[in-house]
């Protein structure tokens, strides 16, 4: 009984935090939700899916804030929603997370070059070359280039070790490259 | 051809995550080694691309209100169905545990109050910050307080006091409409030298209590108050003592 009542308790406190904790998770959770949108839009590729997601994850991060006593809210909070991405995914689109994406499936109609000035095409091409790559590729150009994350945080984010940061980064960026060469040659040809 | 390093270790280099004797030796080898050198403008070349492409995807306006009302909700005890934690207290052995609830959450209402203000708070420096993107700032822009003064006729259920103090140093810019706590509002803005300051007001329907308060929030400076049945909020980059000089002007 007496070990019921404490359960009790501590369930009450995390369902409903301590009016200091909620203005300290307001102050340091809070301020990264463009962070959190920004990551979840090129993990799941679609605006709509990824802001349900990230509302859930950030209520994740509410109720377990109590468990947060690290420096860095940032990366706590992407830590949660890319957790939240893959189950997403997991879930509802199997086939995204296999390792090697099919671009032929995936690519748009490419609208006519004449009709669009050339930095909106510029972009374009990069927006498809970028969603194109596997999930892994994005998230660490995503996190790396898009947030200037460090190397540090990129392996706290994915669960990584900070050493294979690099390697993988390295990788992930060669693919981009190839792809945009890729797709430059096409529309040439 | 195929450095083993223009695979890996010019990443490092480039993010500047090498330690200053790695990065020494680095330096030292990119000097010598072409596919080095092509391999880092490669990169710098592909970064240049994706920042200016500018892709990163912000949370637009609505979807911070709707995690800020979820915030809210939570706060007040309505747990959404996401992660369904078991009730116990609904089970009747535990009756006397969920008197003790009752009476924690009683104590929980009165600091609800507080941590209400500090959310509205927290959506007027957001409004502000917003209005500072181009194109966000008036809805009406005009110096001319009689000019302003009737754009919002029709568009709120009150009337906000609309006077322009270029005079004193505190030019109106003009007026928008905005939405705080879920209800429409009037802003106003002024400007001191460089820096805007936003007005906010609208009708305060609880008598008796003194707003007067004022704090700063992610760097920006606030000050709030009640006169009659309205309440103010003015929120600049601009110092306290502006905001305050800005006040007694509004006030008299």
């Amino acid at each position: 009984m007496a070990v019921v009542a404490v359960n009790t308790l501590r369930g009450l406190g995390r369902d409903v935090l301590e009016p200091q904790d909620r203005i300290r998770f307001e102050q340091l959770v809070l301020p990264h939700l463009d962070s959190a949108a920004n990551l979840a839009r090129w993990l799941l590729r679609n605006r709509t899916d990824s802001e349900d997601v990230v509302q859930e994850a950030v209520l994740r991060a509410y109720r377990f804030f109590d468990r947060f006593h690290g420096s860095d809210a940032r990366a706590w909070l992407l830590q949660i929603v890319r957790n939240s991405c893959y189950t997403w995914l997991h879930n509802n689109r199997p086939a995204d997370l296999m390792t090697e994406f099919n671009e032929e499936v995936h690519q748009q109609p490419s609208s006519t070059p004449e009709t669009l000035a050339a930095q909106a095409d510029d972009r374009k091409r990069l927006m498809r070359a970028l969603e194109s790559l596997p999930a892994r590729a994005r998230e660490v150009l995503v996190l790396r280039e898009l947030e200037g994350c460090s190397y540090k945080e990129i392996g706290e984010i994915i669960g990584i070790p900070i050493g294979t940061v690099m390697s993988t980064l390295a990788r992930a960026r060669e693919r981009l490259q190839r792809t945009l060469t890729a797709a430059t040659a096409k529309e040439a040809s | 051809m195929n450095c083993e390093l223009a695979q890996t270790t010019v990443h490092g280099y480039f993010d500047g995550e090498l330690d200053a004797v790695r990065s020494a030796e680095f330096e030292h080898h990119l000097e010598k080694c072409a596919e080095c050198q092509a391999e880092l403008k490669e990169i710098e070349l592909l970064r240049k691309q994706l920042r200016e492409s500018e892709l990163f995807e912000h949370a637009s306006p609505q979807f911070r209100d709707r995690i800020r009302k979820q915030i809210a909700q939570e706060a007040n005890g309505h747990r959404s169905k996401l992660f369904g934690a078991p009730k116990l207290f609904l089970i009747p052995a535990f009756g006397a545990l969920a008197a003790a609830a009752a009476a924690i959450a009683i104590v929980f209402l009165v600091f609800q109050s507080h941590s209400q203000s500090t959310r509205i708070t927290a959506e007027l420096v957001d409004a502000h910050v917003r209005s500072l993107q181009p194109g966000h700032l008036t809805d009406i822009l005009s110096t001319d307080q009689h000019t302003v003064k009737p754009w919002f006729d029709g568009k709120l259920d009150f009337i906000p006091p609309v006077s322009d103090f270029s005079q004193q140093g505190f030019p109106l810019v003009g007026g928008r409409l905005d939405v705080i706590d879920g209800r429409n509002v009037a802003v106003l803005v002024y400007s001191r030298r460089k820096h805007f300051i936003n007005l906010f007001v609208w009708p305060y329907h609880e008598k008796g209590e003194n707003l007067a308060d004022s704090g700063s929030h992610q760097g920006y400076n606030w000050l709030r108050w009640q006169s009659g049945e309205m309440q103010f909020f003015l929120i600049s980059d601009a110092s306290q003592a502006d905001l305050h000089e800005l006040k007694e002007l509004i006030s008299h």
